[in-house]
């Protein structure tokens, strides 16, 4: 018989850091898909020297480690004379990272959505914002659905780096627990391991399920 | 009616209008015939305002289409557009792909877009795919689909680019017979085609074009019975050979 001596208040403190790994994902997640939709469409439809500023802005967020971001934001807030906890950091500096990474697949999916198709919505008398939602936002969800179902899992699992500035997420709230029992680290992070792919899981059937549902009309 | 007066078009330094003069009136069909890059498609998409000109002016029915203040929008209600790609919006219906326009342009109810765009399709004949999407229709069938969907908004004018090209030729027909029906009832049309034997037979009047312009315009016993100009001929013997 298999004997642990991790007990069900273990287990509770790890699902709390499971708590917050979602809540931080689902803000990150919101946050960041709202500024990149602004961000890529902005990228999309203004002349490419326009938005050159933006642009840079947003390569430095997808190339700069989040760990350094995370890290430095943590260290300048306070410095700037401004109070944020370190769960409010990682959520600003989260957000903006997805966004980035959002703003390119908005702009892939809108400039995947053939020119001629869009005059012929506007030369049907469409205005530019009814080409945008009616035409253009579901066409190019087709194309940005399987990227950011992956984006999602991806930042889900990024979220594992707040725990260096202080937020007890999933990974952290293995580690205390690893620390506190001197024991058993692989069967605490199997459990962690497992928390993260039940979590992830439904998400990445729920996005090959619409995935499915759009390619049936083809 | 549909004025262009001596419009000249630019994309960066290539002139492709280069000065197009063409009056059609109400009821007249015309068709362009003309080399391929000769600016034919062009000076379709700026009769709607999809493309801007940088001389001269159309007007449709006295509106001045490039005119600061023009709605655009409003103006295109009346001009129906069918491309050479037939451009359906593939995540819609057969029949959301025509009620869009009427509903969100013309603020119709569903009840009346969907009675509209029934009578539409049938028209064409695509009564029997209503519940289709246009990825599982024939080219032919896409584009009578584009055309009925254009004809949804009862324009007044259709133009007419290039619409049988990208069909297989078994299915170009069914195309003509479409658009054979629409010049029989009094539409008011510009075609550009390379079906030589059926501009001929459906035109008013068949205009030539070559290097942005209007090289020779006339009836289409005048211009491919007995073309004037060198180059008409040459255009006429290397099409119709
Ligand atoms: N959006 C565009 N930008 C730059 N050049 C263009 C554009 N559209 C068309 N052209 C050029 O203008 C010329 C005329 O094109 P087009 O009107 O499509 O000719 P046609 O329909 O007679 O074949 C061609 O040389 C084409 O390459
Ligand atoms: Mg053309």
């Amino acid at each position: 018989m298999f004997h642990t001596a991790v007990s069900a208040n273990d287990l509770w403190f790890l699902a709390q850091g499971a708590g917050w790994t979602l809540l931080i994902t689902l803000i990150a997640m919101v946050g960041g898909t709202v500024l990149g939709v602004v961000f890529g469409v902005t990228r999309a439809v203004l002349p490419g020297w326009t938005t050159l500023p933006l642009g840079f802005l947003l390569d430095i967020f997808r190339s700069v480690p989040l760990l350094i971001q995370l890290i430095l934001a943590n260290s300048f807030i306070p410095i700037l004379g401004l109070r944020a906890t370190p769960f409010a950091v990682s959520c600003v500096v989260l957000a903006l990272y997805t966004s980035a990474y959002c703003a390119e697949i908005v702009r892939g999916g809108v400039l995947a959505v053939p020119q001629t198709t869009r005059r012929a919505a506007r030369s049907l008398g469409l205005t530019w914002w009814q080409d945008m939602t009616e035409i253009v936002y579901p066409m190019a969800l087709r194309v940005m659905l399987p990227s950011w179902i992956g984006l999602t899992l991806g930042v889900m699992k990024d979220t594992a780096l707040v725990g260096w500035i202080g937020v007890i997420e999933l990974l952290k709230s293995s580690q205390i627990l690893i620390t506190r029992m001197q024991n058993e680290p692989l069967f605490i992070l199997m459990i962690a391991g497992l928390i993260y792919f039940l979590i992830s899981f439904p998400i990445s059937r729920l996005g090959a399920r619409l995935e499915r549902r759009f390619r049936e009309n083809d | 009616m549909i004025e262009i007066e001596n419009v000249e078009k630019s994309f960066g330094a290539l002139k492709v209008l280069d000065g197009v003069s063409l009056t059609v009136n109400k009821g007249e069909v015309v068709s362009i015939i003309g080399g391929s890059g000769s600016g034919k498609s062009t000076l379709l998409m700026c009769i709607n305002g999809l493309e801007p000109i940088q001389g001269g002016r159309i007007l449709v029915d006295g509106t001045e289409v490039h005119a600061r203040g023009t709605d655009l929008n409003r103006l295109r209600r009346k001009i129906g557009i069918v491309f050479q790609q037939w451009n359906a919006f593939p995540h819609l219906t057969v029949l959301e792909n025509v009620t869009l326009a009427p509903r969100k342009v013309l603020k119709k109810s569903r009840e009346e877009a969907d009675a509209i765009a029934r009578r539409q399709l049938e028209h064409v004949g695509l009564g029997d795919k209503f519940g289709s999407f246009p990825g599982k229709l024939s080219g032919g069938q896409q584009q009578r689909m584009a055309i009925a969907r254009a004809l949804a908004m009862a324009p007044e004018y259709m133009l007419f680019d290039e619409v049988t090209s990208a069909l297989d030729p078994q299915l170009v027909g069914e195309v003509l017979d479409t658009m054979r029906l629409l010049a029989r009832e009094g539409m008011t049309m510009i075609l550009v085609t390379h079906e030589m034997g059926f501009a001929r037979e459906v035109s008013d009047r068949v205009a030539f074009f070559k290097s942005g312009k209007i090289h020779e315009i006339g009836s289409p016993e005048q211009l491919f019975g007995n073309p004037q100009l060198p180059d008409t001929r040459a255009f006429l013997n290397s099409v119709l050979k």
